[in-house]
Formats: structure tokens, C-alpha cells, sequence
């Protein structure tokens, strides 16, 4: 047998320290500075909207009330704000819906290629990166043209389903790319009619999905100014009424206003990923207890 | 009864599949009889999948028809056709159980709940799924989810069962497992299976006709010892593999036997066993099986007069458990290999180098078209 001499120095492997790299710490410096910068201004808005009555724009805050939140739906010098939430909510769900039943389609027509698919697609996507604002003007010019006047039921709908509908229709491709083809083919090959295969099988795989594009569209739709901007005639949306105000209310009911359109918004995401996670439990529930 | 029976013959008369410039399938014909377990076997890209997709209606041929159970079927619904088709992921619907899947069928078909769920719960009996009968697909194992493929597709009481490489999805063990299951069902159901497949092993350990494909052309159909032990040629000779093809020339014919020279090959006797006519001097292919081939050492070689013989060197040696696997020196381009039983092997073990004498039994050569 050969016998190797071993250096005692030598067998020591070099021994990695106990805890973290200092990288790490610069890392979660970065990041804790990006998530304060991201969320603070906001926090900002919130806590100065719980002032009381001496309350101002600025910090510090002045006492603690809901004072500003009674205010801005009582008092008529701050503008139509119970007008236009009402407007913008409307709107959103018209355009969630419109959204929702095109991105279906469209999904569905896009899993196999056509002629002119590509096309198509381009154009689409073309109306994402049209600036909001000119695309907005045009849309009013145009309405304009042909004498109608412009309503946020039917300019300003239009103007954001240019916003939402690529949105939505991205998402379903992403979604659908995810769709096995076979399915579809099992269901025909069992005897299921094209309107079974839709309801019975792809419409409840990708429900999740779908429930995504109705997520999009609502929010885009609901805090859309840009396009909105030219086209929503004399009544205005919600974003529109946040914005006016801002150049004439001076005081925190401003703030209110932001306060209580974030919690409108967290609702409706909350509503929409309860509902997934409700399917899923479903699903799971309905095999287990049977 | 016996007109029942009958249903599930197939005919494929002159069926082609076309993709704008690509022939997938060129004009096939072929009988399936009725019952039968028929494997289409081939690399993949052979045409062995549209050909199951067009007898399932899932795919319409360019020319040809098919004929199930003497009725043309070509431009039907797979319902109306009587096929069912278990599809290679086997596209289980992820959001039904078990027993929502099985009853797809009759659920499309609208017969009442509790109706369905009878004959659902008697199907998933039959696959031994009932204690996972309310689990989610995503909640089985291959082979599991594999049976419930089975029930779904087999629930319409169909003709024909069409099946795309089904064992492909699971592990070897499995595989092997399920390969006997398959066909006790196929015995159960006493309808016709097309099982779609490239593992030569599976196709011969459950087919009745064995249809060897090659770019849309069938090369072989016959009955699994028959593609087995007499390839008609070279491609279907290698694919199935376990022989040694050998190519030489045709040095004398003397009617039912002719005379072959090849590289490194003396003249030997080859039975003609009414092959194609060839003539003196042709080049010709020839096959010997593996286990047909004896090993012997040089200065012992005890050689039968008239057989073939030839001297040779062993390569590489792979132990196969039951029988050792001795790769010799190649003759020409072609490769030459001798399976030697266990018991013989190690009774005088070769070592690699060595060189050995190399005969087999001149009427076990098999001539190829």
C-alpha cells in the first residue's frame, strides 16, 4: 500500500464563517431604501388625511380624526367626488366586462396562427404605446367631427378599452400558452359539442386567468386619466375629479380622497383573489368530501 | 351477436396525410381485424401518430378512406365513429375528479346525474381507482392517471381504442406494469387497440399485428415473432433489432439456395426461401440472429462443413444478466454482435482482444429484400 504524508496544515479545508455576506446587508439596505421610497409618499398621504379640523397639506400632523373623510362627501366645494367615484365604478366594470368577453375571444382565435395574425397583433399592441393623451385628443376630435358629444359612457369607454383590451389579451396569451391543446381534443374525441368543450373545459381551466384580465381591466380602467382626459364630456371620473381638485382644494380632504380610492382598490384585489383562492378550495373540497 | 363482433375491423385503403409540400403518410393499406392488439411501431416522424389521429377523427386524410367495421368513417366525429383515443399526456381535465372525468362523456351526452355517476363508479371499479375516485387528476401518480385515461375513454362502450404512445409518460418499472394491464383490459373490453409506439419491446411483447413504419410507408405488418425473426429488410431488421445484418454478393444461384461472398465472409449457402428473385452478382443483404451466433476459440474451432465462419475480434464485452453481450469487430459498415447465454459465456470467459471464431448455422441466415 502505498502511504501518503499528509501535511497537518493542509487537511484544514478553509471553513466558511458562520452567517451572511456583507453583500447582503448592501443588498437589503438597497432594497429597505427602495421599498420606503416606493411606499412612503403614499403612507405620507394617508396618515396627513387622518387630521382633525386644524388640520394642514404638510407635516406635522394635527391632531387625529375622521374629520376630512365627512367632509369630502359632504361638503360641495370640494367637487362631485360621490359623482365620480359612481362614474368611475360604473365605467370600470362596463370596460372589465367588454375586456374580459374580447380577451376571451381573442385568446381563443390566437391559438393557432392565421393569416394576418401577426398583423393583427401589432396593431394591437400599436394603441399600448400611443401616448394616452394624444390618443385621447384624437378620440374627442373625432367625436367631435361627427357631432356627437363626447360622454364617459361612450368616448372615454372607448379611449380606455384602447388601454385595456391589449392588456387583457397579453394576458390571456400568456394565459393560454399554458393551455394544453389535448384537452380541447379529449373533450371533442368524448362527444362534447363546441359550446360543452367552452363551458365545460376551457372555460373553467382558465378561470384563474380570465379572473386576472377582469383585475387589470377594473384597476386600468378605474385610475385611467390620460386617455380620459379629453374624452368624458362634462362629467367626470373619479381620476379626473382628483385632478381638478388638486388645483383648487387646499385642504385634506384631498388626502381623504387618496385614502379612500387606495381602499376601494385593495377591496377589489382582495375580492378578485379571494374568488380564486374560493374556486380552488372548491375544487379540492368537492373531491374530498364526496 | 356475431354482426356486433364484427365492428371493430378497420381497413385503411389507400390512406395519405399531406401538410402543404410534406407527405406525412403516403397511401397505406392495411386490415386490422377485429379485436386485434395492433401496434404501429416506428422512430418518431414516421406517420405513426396522424395515422392513429386520422382513425380518430381528429385528423382528416388528404386521399384514402377508412373503413370501421365496413363503413366508411372518413369526415365523422370520433362519437360517430365509435373510437375513443387516450392521448399520450393523457389530457385528464385538471379542475374534474376522477369520477367527473370518467363521466365526461355521458355528462356531454346529458344523461342524468345520478345515471352517469353508475356507470362512472362500475368503470372506476373496473380500474381499481375507487378509494381515489374524488381525487384530482394532479393528485395521481402516472399510473394512476393513466387508468383513469383508460375508464374515461373506454366508459362510450367504443369499437375501437386508439391509444398515443400511452407508457411513454411513466417510468420503466411502471411501464411494464402497465404494459400487462393494457392488454388484460384490451382481453376484458374484447375491443380492437391501436397502441401507438417507438419501443420495438413493447410493441412485440403486446401486439398481435405488429405494423413497422418508415417515413409514411408501412414496411412490415405481421405478427410479432413473424417482424421479429423474419424482418423483410434491412430497416426493419435493425429497428427491431437482436440480428446481424450483413451485406454480400451473390456469387452462384442454385434454386432454393444461392451462394454468398462478403467481406471477410468465405462463400456460403443462404436458403432463398422464395425471396425476390436475384441473380449472380447482386448485392444482397442477409440476417442472423444475435443468439444464433457460437464463439469458439481458434485452436479448438470444430467447424460443421458448409457453415459460414470468420475470424474476428472481440471489441467489447457488456453483461446483460441472462445473457452477455460480446461486440465484435465490424464487417464492412456493418456491426456484428453475438448474445451468448450466461452459463456458456462464463464456462470459458472471452477477455476484450481476444480473437475468436465467429459461426452460425447456415440455414438460420435469413435473406433480406
Amino acid at each position: 500500500m502505498t502511504t501518503t504524508v499528509e501535511h497537518p496544515h493542509r487537511r484544514r479545508p478553509t471553513r466558511r464563517r458562520e452567517g451572511r455576506p456583507w453583500t447582503f446587508y448592501v443588498l437589503a439596505g438597497v432594497f429597505i431604501a427602495y421599498v420606503l421610497a416606493l411606499y412612503g409618499p403614499m403612507f405620507c398621504i394617508y396618515l396627513l388625511s387622518f387630521q382633525d379640523i386644524r388640520g394642514g397639506l404638510v407635516f406635522p400632523m394635527k391632531g387625529f380624526s375622521l374629520h376630512w373623510f365627512n367632509d369630502l362627501f359632504t361638503q360641495v366645494r370640494t367637487g362631485d367626488v360621490k359623482g365620480g367615484f359612481q362614474r368611475s365604478i360604473q365605467l370600470a366594470l362596463l370596460v372589465t366586462v367588454i375586456t374580459v368577453v374580447v380577451s376571451f375571444i381573442a385568446g381563443l382565435a390566437f391559438r393557432r396562427r392565421f393569416r394576418g395574425d401577426s398583423i393583427v397583433f401589432y396593431l394591437m399592441i400599436g394603441s399600448l404605446v400611443a401616448p394616452g393623451l394624444v390618443l385621447g385628443i384624437g378620440v374627442g376630435l373625432l367625436f367631435q367631427y361627427f357631432g356627437v358629444s363626447p360622454h364617459w359612457t361612450t368616448s372615454a369607454l372607448g379611449a380606455q378599452l384602447s388601454w385595456t383590451l391589449p392588456f387583457g389579451v397579453l394576458i390571456m396569451f400568456a394565459v393560454m400558452s399554458r393551455f394544453d391543446r389535448s384537452w380541447e381534443e379529449a373533450a371533442r374525441d368524448l362527444g362534447a359539442t363546441p359550446w360543452q368543450t367552452i363551458w365545460l373545459v376551457i372555460v373553467p381551466i382558465l378561470t384563474p386567468g380570465i379572473v386576472a384580465v377582469a383585475l387589470f381591466g377594473f384597476t386600468l380602467s378605474y385610475d385611467e386619466f390620460a386617455r380620459t382626459l379629453q374624452t368624458s364630456g362634462s362629467l367626470n371620473t373619479l381620476p379626473l375629479e382628483i385632478w381638478s381638485m388638486t388645483l383648487n382644494v387646499t385642504s385634506p380632504s384631498l388626502y381623504a380622497l387618496g385614502t379612500v380610492t387606495t381602499i376601494v382598490s385593495f377591496v377589489i384585489i382582495g375580492i378578485c383573489l379571494g374568488t380564486i383562492a374560493l374556486i380552488q378550495k372548491r375544487r379540492t373540497q368537492r373531491a374530498a368530501t364526496h | 351477436m356475431s354482426t356486433e363482433r364484427r365492428q371493430g375491423d378497420i381497413e385503411l385503403a389507400g390512406v395519405g396525410k399531406r401538410y402543404d409540400d410534406i407527405v406525412a403518410v403516403e397511401g397505406i393499406n392495411l386490415k386490422i381485424p377485429d379485436g386485434a392488439y395492433c401496434c404501429f411501431l416506428g422512430p418518431s416522424g414516421c406517420g405513426k401518430t396522424t395515422i392513429l389521429r386520422m382513425i380518430a377523427g381528429h385528423e382528416d386524410p388528404t386521399f384514402g378512406d377508412i373503413l370501421i367495421g365496413g363503413e366508411n368513417v372518413v369526415g365523422m366525429a370520433p362519437i360517430e365513429r365509435r373510437t375513443a383515443m387516450m392521448f399520450q399526456s393523457y389530457a385528464l381535465f385538471p379542475h374534474l375528479s376522477v369520477r367527473d372525468n370518467i363521466a365526461f362523456a355521458l355528462r356531454v351526452r346529458g344523461v342524468p346525474k345520478a345515471e352517469r355517476y353508475k356507470a362512472a363508479d362500475e368503470m372506476i371499479e373496473k380500474v381499481q381507482l375507487t378509494e381515489l375516485a374524488h381525487r384530482l387528476p394532479g393528485q395521481l401518480s402516472g399510473g394512476q392517471q393513466q387508468r383513469v385515461a383508460l375508464a374515461r375513454a373506454a366508459i362510450t362502450g367504443p369499437r375501437v381504442l386508439l391509444l398515443d404512445e400511452p407508457l411513454s409518460a411513466l417510468d420503466e418499472q411502471l411501464r411494464i406494469q402497465m404494459r400487462q394491464e393494457l392488454r388484460r383490459m384490451q382481453q376484458d373490453l374484447g375491443i380492437t387497440f391501436i397502441h401507438v409506439t417507438h419501443t420495438q419491446l413493447e410493441a412485440i411483447a403486446l401486439a398481435d399485428l405488429v405494423v413497422v413504419m418508415e417515413r409514411g410507408k408501412i414496411k412490415q405488418a405481421g405478427g410479432a415473432r413473424e417482424v421479429y425473426v423474419s424482418p423483410h429488410d434491412r430497416y426493419v431488421a435493425e429497428f427491431l433489432g437482436g440480428q446481424n445484418v450483413l451485406s454480400g454478393k451473390v456469387e452462384k444461384v442454385n434454386g432454393a439456395s444461392l451462394v454468398m461472398r462478403g467481406p471477410k465472409l468465405e462463400g456460403f449457402e443462404v436458403p432463398v426461401a422464395g425471396k425476390t428473385a436475384v441473380t449472380q452478382g447482386d448485392k444482397v443483404d442477409i440476417a442472423v440472429r444475435r443468439d444464433d451466433i457460437r464463439l469458439l476459440r481458434p485452436e479448438s474451432a470444430a467447424i460443421a462443413p458448409g457453415n459460414p465462419h470468420l475470424s474476428t475480434r472481440v471489441q467489447a464485452i457488456e453483461y446483460q444478466g441472462y445473457f452477455v453481450k460480446v461486440m465484435l469487430d465490424a464487417i464492412g459498415d456493418d456491426e456484428f454482435v453475438a448474445y451468448v447465454t450466461e452459463r456458456d459465456f462464463f464456462s470459458d470467459p472471452l477477455k476484450v482482444g481476444d480473437i475468436v471464431v465467429a459461426t452460425w448455422q447456415s440455414d438460420h441466415t435469413l435473406l433480406l429484400a
